[in-house]
């Protein structure tokens, strides 16, 4: 699981690039797409965290310090 | 009404500094990382209202203004990947090697995982002489809010020393509880008046569609990254927010968690405050073209301040100006405690008393450079042109390029002593070398490739510190041993 999402870590840092959307101007939710996704993107990145710290917590580490 | 408003904030700032000083213990631990008690909502507050300064409430609009919603990409939503990445990687693991050992500063770590004096004072030099512009901003930028929302009637110099006086009073009084619990509140305050002011502004403005229809047709450039932003620059600015793992200040914010699960939540909910902050931003940045099409250049980084001179009430002037010293107030005080602490630990604890020093000797040296600090900023920011505005990035590129240092220093066993330093040197030497010639350049790049010097640095850094961390002899089993427990 740990693995897995390190690797979703990585895909998200190559999702940041959304060069498809580069010269797009047109609007979703309001706002226009290139701003939608870097929205949305942020909500994407606090999933991902909060799987992090569910699934990849580095537990051992808080054993060794007391 | 405008005074009036930052008049009340300040004082609540400062009766919150007061409050938090009932808790303090007398010790030295107590006064630089609160005996380690933060809970998670404080340390989410302290770390993310650390990290905003005034260039993400004024700043960013006026960015966005000039090259449009790009600029959400390249400074927002990098950052709300990249940072709660750092925290979950790196500071977590330097809270568990900071609480076991009890360290404080950044070079008690460095000074001990290698084993050298030398590399401890030499990270010591380079980080203060990295932080210093990145306080000057601070200091200036607050100054200059002040006399923008009052129409010129307060001097930059009174909105200066107002900021700084405020700081000096409760980071001396209260330490690192007292800066926590003030940024707490001010990080809600400046998040909270964000808000406001954009659903207020857009209301005027006759709602969101409308008025990005009207800026729509008029500039449609801004609508895209287009030619404003280029993949490359976009890709090496992702590197930026690695600077949060090596600032003092954040160093000094994380070894305040009560426990290692203390940062779950500033993790988790860091994207999110992002959202709230920048996406306002950006937007009335954008959104200023209704009323202000023609600013160019710096002009432009007032766009906020105009739009809210249009169409607010002195009312929310005064609540955005609190908003604003908020945002430069909150990164302002982990600095200068910061910067307090490296001095009165690494250099007159380490140095003139063999790290035997009392508590109250640590306090008070601890106090007494807070004050001196804050003087020495202030003095500067007197006679500094704002044109250092522009330092921020080259601040931000000379700590990212060190992150590599630090990754190495608690994931790399076989890192060693002369690796760390040779990375950190060559890290100087390039930083000087980009900087000379290009920080009188706006948007400079690499040989106008569009990569930031950043990027070049960074790898250079990663690539000296492999290449002689090899070279070298290995660390002694004892050394690794202490930091790496677990190790077979």
């Amino acid at each position: 699981m740990r693995v897995l999402l390190y690797i979703a870590l990585g895909v998200l840092y190559l999702l940041h690039n959304d060069l498809w959307l580069w010269h797009d101007g047109s609007r979703v939710l309001g706002l226009p797409v290139g701003l939608t996704y870097h929205v949305l993107f942020c909500l994407a990145t606090c999933l991902l965290m909060a799987l992090l710290v569910k699934y990849a917590w580095p537990s051992e580490l808080s054993a060794d310090s007391e | 009404m405008t005074l009036l408003v930052l008049a009340i904030y300040l004082a609540g700032v400062l009766t919150v500094g007061v409050l938090s000083h009932r808790l303090f213990r007398g010790t030295g631990e107590d006064y630089f990382v609160a005996t380690r008690s933060i809970g998670p909502f404080v340390l989410l507050m302290s770390l993310f209202g650390t990290n905003m300064t005034a260039f993400s409430i004024l700043g960013a609009s006026g960015e966005a203004h000039r090259v449009g919603i790009g600029v959400f990409s390249l400074m927002a939503s990098s950052s709300a990947l990249m940072i709660p990445a750092v925290f979950f990687f790196v500071g977590t693991r330097l809270w568990a090697t900071g609480k076991r050992h009890g360290f404080l500063t950044q070079a008690q770590f460095f000074r001990e995982r290698y084993q050298s004096d030398g590399l401890g004072l030499l990270l010591f030099v380079v980080l203060v002489a990295l932080t210093i512009p990145y306080l000057l901003i601070g200091v200036l930028g607050g100054g200059l809010t002040l006399t923008q929302i009052t129409g010129g009637q307060v001097p930059s110099w009174v909105g200066g020393l107002v900021i700084s006086a405020v700081v000096v009073a409760y980071v001396t009084y209260g330490g690192l509880r007292g800066t926590a619990w003030v940024n707490t509140l001010q990080t809600l305050v400046f998040m909270t008046l964000g808000a406001v002011t954009f659903v207020f502004i857009v209301g005027k403005l006759g709602g969101l569609g409308a008025a990005l229809d009207h800026v729509t047709d008029a500039r449609p450039d801004l609508m895209v990254r287009g030619d404003n932003i280029s993949p490359i620059k976009l890709l090496s600015y992702t590197l930026i927010p690695l600077s949060a793992g090596m600032f003092p200040h954040l160093f000094m914010h994380w070894l305040s968690a009560r426990r290692m699960e203390t940062f779950r939540l500033p993790i988790v909910a860091y994207p999110i405050c992002m959202i709230i902050v920048w996406v306002p931003s950006v937007t009335l940045g954008i959104l200023g073209h209704v009323d202000f099409p023609d600013l160019q250049g710096p002009a432009a980084s007032g766009v906020l301040i105009r739009m809210i001179d249009l169409h607010a009430s002195d009312l929310l002037a005064g609540l955005l100006g609190a908003g604003v010293f908020a945002a430069v107030m909150s990164s302002l005080d982990s600095q200068v405690l910061a910067m307090g602490t490296m001095f009165t630990q690494d250099i007159v604890k380490h140095y003139s008393f063999h790290d035997k020093m009392s508590d109250r000797g640590q306090i008070l040296a601890g106090r007494l450079f807070v004050i001196g600090v804050v003087l020495v900023t202030y003095l500067l920011s007197l006679v500094a042109n704002t044109s250092i505005f522009g330092l921020a990035v080259w601040s931000f590129t000379g700590f990212a390029a060190l992150f590599p240092v630090v990754v190495a220093a608690v994931f790399w066993k076989r890192s060693t002593r002369y690796g760390a330093f040779a990375a950190i040197l060559t890290v100087v030497a390039l930083w000087i070398w980009f900087f000379v010639d290009g920080w009188k350049v706006p948007g400079y790049s690499v040989g106008g490739t569009g990569v930031l010097p950043v990027a070049v640095i960074f790898l250079a850094s990663c690539a000296v510190l492999v290449v002689v961390s090899l070279a070298t002899r290995p660390p002694d089993e004892e050394t690794v041993g202490r930091f790496f427990p677990g190790a077979g």
